[in-house]
């Protein structure tokens, strides 16, 4: 593939053709290798339909938790509080996390994934708990009883700006040279999101909330769900560009797929749901250099010593709640199998891996399953030796670029003291295709010199000679990114199945709430922890 | 004919305008590269060569000598009138500016070079030799002179760099435009095209006068008033010197950060109501200042004699070395770096204070006003509260804090940003007559009332106890108004800052 067919497929042809055109010959590749999620033993995973052969050691815990993301973790730190520490949590990568993970580059923290997290209300006291834990709640609030969160670690302001035809602009809404009537569309679209806002059910629920498990169920609320955010701004004839561009580049940000393939829940989701009251500001987002390495690392503590990395689960045998225990087989990367023994299981790891590795569902695949779709993303990390700046507004956390498929870049250093010398630029983006498997493809069919060559292409329209200043690029390529809250995905029950347990096994994962978000991940493995707690007889006041 | 005479009065026009772009020239030059004698002499080489070169060349032009000759005044127009602008945009973004300079600077000099053989052939048939040489040169010659008088006294002070270079250009266009009518006869029916081009150029000077505000701020190109003694660009910012009747000032990006004639008032303002506040509950011994890399808060400093130790943080190192070996600034600080008891960190202060224990009797914060988010963190809740950490107790901590009358919210959202901070704050203000009214902080962990004056043995030139009441006394429109904490996550400072100087430019 030629330079050129590489950024045509990728970034689209006019930019690919002004890009060839105008480099004549590009410098070599500034370094780098491909880091993430490792394929090997994945694949070793997807290979291995057939039942593995019986594993010559076995082990034994009380509880075995399968995957050390963010729902495995919390999962795991909920035990420790009720002290119960009769648990192992398995992960296949060397490092816990999962889509969370920290990344380090050229001495720099960084996220590989995940990067951000929304400050939480008061009423979601698990999540409030575990910042106070993090030094990030400092007190709270005496007249409104909402926690006040530590100055350093909330996004440091600029937090937004946007590139649009060579200069940058303060915030996400494109502002500057909007029309008379793209402001009043902008007006109507704020009144329908209070609107959602103000919503109450007839039990007190909000419309939408976090977790999505405490939103409304009411028909009026899921409705929503049926079509998806693109048919919904049609129906209201919110025909603004830009306005259709920022709510585009919300679904992309939050969920991996265009307006068109998000339902509208979703998409009112992100605009609703972090909304104090009808009109307010959204709650502040907390951000670390390492992005949510910093929730993991502080999760992962409660598991100190009791994680094993570097080893895949393959076949979960789930036992029967008072009968047999549950039987689960792991294979290591020497190619090792472990038997292990456990009365509880917290299955935290994505859907379509409990597809592959519950027997029940190797033998007979219930229907939810392929109701589950995961989108794909790239992920690069650029080192540069100089904070970039740009013409117009000055450099921000977030620098979005708006003619851009991907979602442009944060800056690894916007929340260190210093304001000078050396960064890392995060650069985001989303394969949206409308088949999950072929985004999926595509984001393998190339390796790290394509996708730093991407991005680099992609960012050197707002940075001209960056090329030649990164001085390192590392490629994330995350084939299971997050789960597609697809129109008619989040309440057409399939979630709710899934959420069964099956046997001795529960599940936890993000997938289950059908929104990829730190806070779903964490409720989900909380929740799940407090149930394993309950059937265990363990008194722990409940957290949710 | 009777063209002749308006003729030299072009030239008049044309010689008054090349040397105006050749003084922008070597101004922006120095205030750019620094050195001004380097910098003048080159330009003026330069020009005086491509002179050369231009009235070499013109005896290869043989047809149209009335059209080339429009279109070489044009030329200049553009080229000249756009040299300024294009300068201080090439300046801030690329590596080979000095090539764009001195290439603008001949390709001018080459083209005012082209005009005068021109003209003295077109003349020829209607003059009679000795005259034309005579006339053309006496008139050039003139144009100089008028131009070398009006450009420093008048233009430049008023208008600045960047406006006064497009409305020469202007000039330079209404002048070929007017040459069109004088020439028509020579020019023929292509006059028309002529017309066209010098409209176009017109269109695109007056243009450019309409976004020259976005160009450089007013304050940059006042700057130019007076004549630049020092001027580099660090990595950090730009430092410039000039020299005026008065004394000599120095900038930082532009914005003035003392003038030698009355920075005395600013500086013992700043440092000594800390001091004694301090003194009341024991020696101050271990000072910090913070930002003040010129050496005058230190200076004041070490006018106290129970002072053991003096830590100096400021980012720039070229700051610091300039006040530490440059003459003039040197003398001002009295050698204060030289001082063994002053120990110099050039680093970030956001950085620096975040580590280590060492605590202070007293702190000094003289960072240039908040007018960048880099800026504005060393200014927030957060950043006061790592400092009320490193402050020893009866410690006391000073704060400039940028002008009460110019910029009242900004001034108190420092003022309440510190309280936020658990200190407890007086604001206070003096009159500098280069900066007009200045405010600043005076704060410590426990409430206080103002420090009585300090003592007599110092031999301020301002502060005597009269002075030290009337700091503290706020005049009514300096009071409190209603503003937001400056925190890490809103850099409300810096936006409100922004807004209220806007007011004043
Ligand atoms: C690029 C990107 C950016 C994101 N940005 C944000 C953001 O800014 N803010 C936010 O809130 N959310 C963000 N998300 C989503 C967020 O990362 C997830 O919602 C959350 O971390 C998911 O946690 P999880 O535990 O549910 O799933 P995962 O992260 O998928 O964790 C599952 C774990 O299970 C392990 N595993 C899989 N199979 C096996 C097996 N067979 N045996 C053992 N272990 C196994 C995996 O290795 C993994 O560690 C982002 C996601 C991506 C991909």
């Amino acid at each position: 593939m030629t330079r050129r067919e590489l950024l045509t497929a990728m970034l689209g042809a006019p930019f690919a053709a002004a890009a060839c055109h105008t480099a004549t010959r590009p410098s070599p590749l500034p370094p780098g290798e491909l880091v993430g999620p490792s394929d090997k033993l994945g694949h070793r995973l997807r290979d291995l339909r057939a039942q593995p052969p019986a594993p010559t050691r076995r082990e034994r815990a009380a509880i075995v938790i399968v995957g050390g993301g963010v729902a495995g973790l919390s999962a795991a730190w909920r035990l420790a509080r009720a002290g119960v520490t009769d648990f192992v949590v398995v992960e296949l990568e060397r490092e816990p996390g999962g889509t969370a993970r920290a990344g380090r580059v050229a001495g720099q923290d960084c996220p590989l994934g995940a990067h951000y997290l929304v400050a939480p209300f008061a009423e979601n006291r698990a999540l409030v708990t575990l910042l106070s834990e993090l030094g990030a709640v400092t007190g709270v609030d005496d007249a409104t009883g909402e926690p006040q969160f530590a100055e350093e670690q909330l996004v440091a302001d600029p937090e937004e700006r946007v590139f649009y035809k060579g200069r940058w602009y303060e915030g996400l809404y494109l502002h500057a040279g909007a029309s008379a009537d793209d402001q009043r569309q902008l007006t109507a679209f704020r009144a329908e999101v209070d609107r959602w806002v103000a919503f109450r059910d007839a039990r007190g629920r909000r419309a939408f909330t976090v977790p999505v498990a405490a939103c409304s169920d009411d028909a009026e609320v899921t409705a929503l769900d049926r079509s998806s955010m693109a048919e919904w701004l049609a129906a209201r004839s919110f025909t603004s560009p830009r306005l259709r561009w920022l709510v585009d580049y919300a679904c992309r940000d939050d969920f991996g797929a265009t307006a068109a393939q998000t339902s509208a829940w979703a998409g009112l989701f992100y605009f609703a749901a972090r909304m104090p009251r009808p009109g307010d500001d959204s709650q502040p987002l907390l951000t670390w250099p390492e992005g949510n390495g910093r929730l993991v690392a502080q999760l992962a503590r409660a598991a100190t010593g009791r994680l094993r990395t570097g080893l895949a689960v393959v076949d979960v045998e789930p036992g029967a709640p008072g009968g047999e225990g549950a039987r689960l087989t792991a294979l290591d990367a020497a190619g090792e199998l472990l038997g292990l023994d456990a009365e509880q299981v917290i299955f935290a790891a994505p859907q379509f891996v409990a597809g592959r590795a519950l027997r029940p569902f190797r033998a007979a695949p219930p229907a939810h399953l392929r109701e589950f779709t995961t989108g794909a993303w790239m992920v690069a990390n650029v080192a540069v030796p100089e904070l970039p700046g740009g013409l117009g507004f000055p450099l921000a956390w977030d620098n979005v670029l708006y003619e851009s498929p991907s979602l442009g870049y944060v800056v690894a250093t916007h929340q260190q003291p210093g304001s000078r010398g050396p960064t890392v630029l995060t650069y985001y983006h989303p394969l949206c295709d409308d088949d999950p498997r072929a985004a999926r493809s595509r984001l393998l069919a190339l390796g790290r010199d394509e996708w730093a060559e991407v991005a680099l292409a992609d960012l050197s329209r707002a940075h001209p000679g960056l090329r030649e200043q990164a001085t390192r690029v590392d490629v994330a390529r995350w084939g299971h990114a997050m789960v597609r809250p697809s129109p008619g995905f989040l309440f057409g029950g399939a979630r709710a199945a899934a959420a069964r347990p099956v046997g001795r096994v529960r599940f936890a994962h993000s997938d289950l709430s059908g929104v990829a978000l730190f806070e779903e991940a964490f409720y989900q493995g909380v929740r799940a922890a407090e149930e394993v707690l309950a059937e265990r007889g363990v008194a722990s006041p409940s957290l949710l | 004919m009777g063209r002749a005479p308006l003729l030299y009065l072009n030239v008049f026009v044309i010689a008054t305008c090349g040397l105006v772009y050749e003084l922008l020239a070597a101004t922006l030059a120095s205030y750019v590269l620094g050195d001004s004698v380097t910098q003048f002499s080159l330009i003026i080489g330069i020009y005086l060569s491509a002179m050369g070169v231009g009235s070499w060349l013109s005896a290869y032009l043989d047809k149209d000598l009335a059209l080339r000759f429009l279109d070489v005044e044009l030329g200049v127009a553009l080229v000249g009138g756009l040299s300024a602008p294009l300068l201080f945009l090439g300046f801030a973004r690329l590596d080979w500016f000095p090539v764009l300079l001195y290439g603008k600077v001949f390709l001018i000099g080459a083209l005012v070079g082209l005009e005068l053989p021109l003209l003295m052939r077109i003349l020829r048939e209607q003059v009679e030799f000795k005259y034309l040489v005579a006339r053309v040169l006496s008139f050039d010659y003139l144009g100089a002179l008028l131009a070398s008088l009006v450009f420093p006294l008048f233009f430049v002070p008023r208008l600045g760099l960047v406006r006064t270079s497009l409305v020469f250009g202007l000039v330079n266009a209404a002048v070929a435009l007017w040459g069109s009518y004088l020439l028509a006869p020579l020019v023929g029916r292509r006059v028309i095209g002529v017309r066209v081009r010098c409209a176009v150029v017109a269109v695109i000077l007056v243009a450019g006068l309409i976004k020259a505000d976005r160009l450089t701020t007013l304050s940059e190109d006042e700057l130019f008033a007076d004549e630049i003694v020092h001027a580099e660009t660090t990595p950090y910012q730009r430092i410039v010197v000039t020299r005026g009747r008065a004394g000599f000032n120095l900038f930082l990006n532009g914005n003035l950060q003392f003038a030698s004639a009355d920075e005395y008032r600013y500086h013992e303002a700043l440092t000594h109501p800390a001091m004694a506040l301090a003194a009341e509950t024991g020696v101050p011994r271990r000072v910090l200042i913070l930002g003040g890399g010129d050496g005058l808060a230190l200076r004041e400093v070490l006018k106290w004699p129970g002072v053991e130790t003096v830590t100096l943080v400021d980012l720039d190192p070229s700051m610091t070395r300039l006040a530490k070996n440059y003459p003039p600034l040197r003398a001002l600080n009295g050698g204060a770096l030289e001082d063994p008891r002053v120990t110099v960190v050039n680093e970030d202060a956001m950085v620096w204070i975040a580590r280590g224990p060492e605590r202070y009797d007293v702190a000094l914060l003289d960072f240039p006003d908040p007018n960048s988010f880099a800026l504005g963190k060393l200014y927030t809740r957060s950043f006061y509260q790592r400092l009320a950490k490193r402050l020893a107790p009866g410690g006391a901590i000073a704060v400039q804090a940028t002008s009460p009358l110019f910029a009242r919210r900004s001034f108190w959202c420092v003022v309440r940003t510190m309280e936020a901070a658990g200190l407890f704050v007086r604001p206070y203000h003096v009159a500098v007559p280069s900066f007009g009214v200045w405010g600043f902080a005076l704060a410590r962990h426990t409430p206080f009332v103002p420090p009585a004056a300090p003592p007599q043995a110092l031999a301020l030139r301002f502060l005597n106890a009269d002075a030290m009441a009337a700091l503290f006394a706020l005049p009514a429109d300096l009071g409190p108004v209603e503003v937001e904490v400056n925190r890490l996550d809103n850099q409300a400072l810096v936006r409100a800052y922004e807004a209220e100087w806007q007011k004043w430019q």
